[in-house]
């Protein structure tokens, strides 16, 4: 597509690499077709190519108001639109300076702000996150329905393997995790104690820094990154095999670091390794012999029948399919169809809080693909969906390795 | 101006919720033009109707105060088919995305004109059942868009156009009235008013239902790739398949750089030093198909193609198809800008007029990528240029100019599926003499008398043609008078 962007804006770096995606664009619309929010809401401007058209005219030099800001505010970053993209424009990237750009230039109102600043200054802490948690689980039976149902049930922690192996692999905790589902990591460090790897945690690492990237506070997040790759350095030092992650939300905000930091002199090169090292859990398992777990669900008795909800972040941000499918079946499940798995949950970070009429018809719609077939279980391989699914699933939803776990121990108690 | 919109929006705004009409300069630009994004105009207002009812007020509105109306379906089309006007309502049919009834036992689906060609198929399957024409863009363009551009694609060699598989439609007319077109039966009586209005580029009416013909997914397809050295040993092959009297399902063509990018784009190991690839796909039943399959191997092989490939099973027919398909666009990679032309030659002149597109593409310093609906000469020459450098586009588009006469030259006509929206308006002249214009123009105004919908697009004001005439018709005569131009 032409573009004539600002001159004074062309001078910066963001300004080049929007021009330079922006020319990518041919306007085809191909994008549109599997845009969850176009779907919903028909208007070219809550389309994929409407927003990068957006972006364009603000980078042009056109004055944007709360409009613009709002349509760029619907957008739910799954990137369903860059899968389809035949011209291979990186919409992530644009969306980026984008957003940058127009929240730069448009005051939200003061309600939006309080809100957002919230959010940043409470999911990435763990233990703020944690206290608030602790008090709507306690105090629920006061809560509405709306919100008691996004509140997930207290999990009981089971223990960490302690056996030591000699492949070992570094685990990202992550922020609401911890809280939210703590058995995910222990799970997955009991699933790879089994392959004869040892999972282990580097305790100053924390959040990503998704949640202040995706809130237009890029240097917040910025400090995020470099906490992290300090936290995670001696170990990169002593040669673990890869940093595992079990929330591809994370995964894919991790293998962006070297991107995000590579003006940082200091931290450039430390940040390209961390990218290169990082791996969704999915990434490890397939690469690993799994007929053990069939042969437990054999003894088990019939094969349970799953219906795996694939996070965008995984599919689309990460790029990776088919792989959890193979895991699944490799490891004797039966999966089940589940109609427009490109589409997204609703979930998305923030968005379900933020953006809740939308988030919350894209879950029904979701739902509704993924129970269509009568699954024994849901899976997904992220703590949002998985979090945001389960507040309204008929149907018991669980991370990928939880099952798996599950299994183990199962098989455990028969033999 | 802006007091126009005004009192439009204030009127639309009685029945049609804030977010359904938009005025705002910032709402307006994305709007200002289709997959063709080289031509552009910010619509006077749009409008995003829900129901029949909202677009029949519409346009009463429209005509009371000679309104222009451009509709829009998904905008894909890349002949400025949806390309808004200044003083317009450029009208959207995006909401129209339900498909309202599906009959699977006389294989028929009623569905909206913004339900996109593909969800057709997706919602069938589980019948048994799909809609067989797929152009390229059918993940995206809506059924309505193929209706007023008659659209084609890759299956069309055997299942036809759009036009060939839907049985009935119902347009809302300039008059405001609700016409309902056609039957469930195969042919009415009276004049074929369906057909005229299939490829009418939005200038009749505004097409608000559509009844498609299903058909049962066949039990066998299978697709064979081969790789050529010379594009006229692949022009050669695609003359005897046809000529041994083989339908295939689909034959398409790609010259190197076609190829490359679709490659880049899909990773379906097409071979990437070949001169063109051919793609042939066989449909039916397994044993009709096994054979056929062979024989159209040992044609290939005979007109000297260097390597040949079966898809092993669906997942790879289906990627060796998404290359094809998304081959436009993925051509950027190439250059940042392409014009896509969409001429039909007869197939035996293939390689002349390919070599001749060579010849203009070094003339003009402008790269060209070719992609060929071989099976029906439908030709797509994709010029490559930079938007952003002064000058290229104009320098495309007079190159563009010149291979569509040179497709008029060797009897081929000016469009195959794309229409002619705004791009290919002085073609028209070329192709068609005074009186035939003047028979269109009496067409559009028996439905439209006042031209109101979609004016200037696809048939040129006699005036246009008579100063562009001046400058390309030698002699007032056509380049091949007797040869039948439809
Ligand atoms: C990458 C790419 C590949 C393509 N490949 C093909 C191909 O293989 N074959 C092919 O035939 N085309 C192809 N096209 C062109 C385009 O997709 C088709 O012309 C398609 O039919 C347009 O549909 P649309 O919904 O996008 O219509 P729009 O672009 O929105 O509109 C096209 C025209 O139809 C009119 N219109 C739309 N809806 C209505 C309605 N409901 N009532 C009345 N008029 C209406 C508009 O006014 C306009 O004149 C391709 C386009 C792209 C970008
Ligand atoms: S699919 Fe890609 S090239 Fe086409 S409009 Fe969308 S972003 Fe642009
Ligand atoms: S990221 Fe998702 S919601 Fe945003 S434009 Fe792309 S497809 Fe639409």
């Amino acid at each position: 597509m032409q573009t004539s962007i600002d001159k004074l804006i062309k001078l910066t770096q963001p300004g080049q690499e929007a021009d330079a995606i922006l020319r990518k664009c041919v306007h085809c619309g191909f994008c549109n077709a599997t845009c969850p929010t176009y779907q919903l809401l028909g208007d070219e401007l809550d389309g994929p190519r409407g927003r990068i058209y957006l972006i364009k005219q603000a980078l042009e030099g056109n004055a944007v108001t709360r409009k613009t800001q709002t349509h760029l505010d619907r957008c739910l970053n799954c990137l369903a639109c860059e899968t389809t993209c035949p011209s291979g424009v990186e919409y992530h990237r644009l969306l980026d300076i984008g957003r940058n750009w127009v929240d730069q230039h448009v005051q939200r109102s003061a309600y939006d702000n309080v809100r957002r600043k919230l959010l940043r200054g409470i999911l990435p802490y763990k233990r703020r996150f944690h206290f608030l948690l602790s008090l709507g689980q306690m105090m629920s039976f006061i809560l509405p329905d709306a919100v008691k149902r996004a509140i997930p049930a207290r999990q009981i922690r089971s223990p960490w393997p302690d056996k030591q192996h000699q492949r070992k692999m570094l685990v990202l905790d992550g922020c609401v995790q911890p809280s939210l589902a703590p058995n995910i990591n222990t799970a997955t460090a009991r699933v790879l104690a089994a392959l004869g790897i040892s999972l282990v945690k580097a305790d100053k690492a924390g959040c990503c820094g998704a949640v202040s990237w995706h809130l237009s506070a890029p240097e917040e997040a910025r400090v995020f990154m470099r906490q992290n790759i300090d936290a995670w350095w001696p170990f990169i030092e002593a040669g673990i095999e890869a940093i595992v992650m079990t929330a591809s939300g994370c995964g894919s905000v991790v293998k962006e670091y070297g991107a995000y930091l590579a003006d940082d002199k200091n931290y450039a090169q430390k940040a390209r390794r961390v990218s290169e090292l990082t791996k969704d859990i999915s990434e490890i398992l397939v690469n690993e012999d799994l007929s053990f777990f069939n042969n437990t669900i054999k003894n088990i008795g019939k094969p349970q029948r799953v219906a795996f909800h694939a996070p965008c972040t995984l599919q689309h941000g990460q790029k990776i399919t088919g792989v959890v499918e193979t895991i699944l079946q490799q490891a004797g499940y039966e999966l089940t169809h589940v109609p427009d798995a490109h589409l997204c949950c609703g979930s998305a970070g923030t968005y379900s809080i933020l953006q809740k009429d939308l988030s919350q018809q894209l879950l029904i719609n979701k739902l509704k693909s993924l129970e269509n077939d009568h699954p024994d279980v849901i899976v997904t391989m992220n703590i949002g969906c998985l979090n945001h699914l389960a507040s309204g699933a008929n149907t018991k939803v669980l991370h990928v390795v939880e099952l798996l776990e599950k299994g183990l121990r199962q098989g455990k108690s028969l033999n | 101006m802006s007091e126009n919109r005004n009192t439009l929006s204030k009127q639309f705004l009685q029945f049609l919720p804030d977010n359904a009409v938009l005025t705002h300069n910032e709402d307006l630009h994305p709007y200002e033009c289709d997959g063709l994004s080289a031509y552009r105009q910010v619509p006077l207002v749009v409008v995003i109707p829900e129901t029949i009812e909202h677009i029949v007020r519409i346009v009463n509105i429209c005509r009371k105060t000679n309104t222009p109306i451009v509709c829009r379906g998904a905008g894909t089309s890349v002949s400025g088919g949806a390309l808004p006007l200044e003083n317009g309502v450029l009208l959207s049919l995006a909401k129209f995305n339900r498909i309202l009834n599906i009959d699977p036992v006389n294989r028929l689906a009623c569905v909206q004109p913004g339900v996109r060609n593909l969800a057709i198929s997706q919602a069938t399957q589980s019948y048994g059942l799909y809609y067989a024409p797929d152009p390229s863009s059918q993940i995206a363009c809506s059924i309505g868009g193929n209706v007023a551009e008659n659209a084609g694609g890759v299956h069309c060699l055997k299942y036809g156009l759009t036009v060939h598989n839907i049985l009935q439609l119902k347009i809302v007319t300039i008059e405001g009235e609700l016409l309902t077109l056609g039957g469930s039966g195969l042919d009415g009586p009276g004049y074929d008013l369906l057909a005229l209005l299939t490829g009418s580029e939005g200038m009749l009416g505004i097409i608000v239902e559509i009844v498609v013909k299903l058909l049962p997914v066949p039990e066998c397809a299978s697709v064979v790739l081969a790789a050529f050295d010379e594009i006229e040993h692949a022009g050669n092959a695609v003359t005897e398949i046809i000529a041994s009297g083989i339908i295939p399902a689909g034959l398409e063509m790609m010259d190197r750089h076609a190829t490359r990018a679709a490659e880049e784009y899909v990773h379906a190991g097409y071979p990437d030093n070949a001169a063109a690839i051919l793609l042939c796909e066989l449909d039916g039943i397994k044993e009709e198909v096994s054979a056929q399959i062979s024989q159209v191997k040992d044609i290939l092989l005979k007109h000297r193609a260097v390597q040949t490939r079966i898809a092993k099973d669906e997942v790879e027919r289906q990627l060796l198809w998404a290359g094809r398909k998304g081959a436009f666009p993925a051509v950027v990679r190439l250059a940042p800008d392409y014009y896509c032309m969409d001429g039909t030659i007869p197939r035996r002149k293939l390689a002349f007029v390919l070599n001749r597109i060579s010849e203009l593409s070094e003339e003009y310093q402008l790269a060209i990528a070719n992609v060929f609906h071989a099976g029906d000469g439908n030709l797509h020459p994709l010029i490559l240029y930079d938007a952003n450098k002064p000058g290229e586009l104009h320098r495309s588009e007079e190159l563009g100019g010149k291979i569509l006469e040179l497709c008029l030259e060797v009897g081929g006509t000016i469009t195959g599926e794309h229409g002619v929206g705004v791009e290919k308006l002085n073609q028209m002249c070329v192709q068609f003499d005074t009186l035939e214009l003047s028979q269109f123009h009496a067409i559009k105004h028996a439905f439209d008398p006042d031209e109101l919908l979609n004016p200037g697009k696809a048939v040129p004001s006699l005036h246009r043609c008579a100063e562009l005439g001046a400058m390309h018709v030698h002699e007032g005569k056509l380049p091949f008078p007797d040869i039948e131009r439809f």
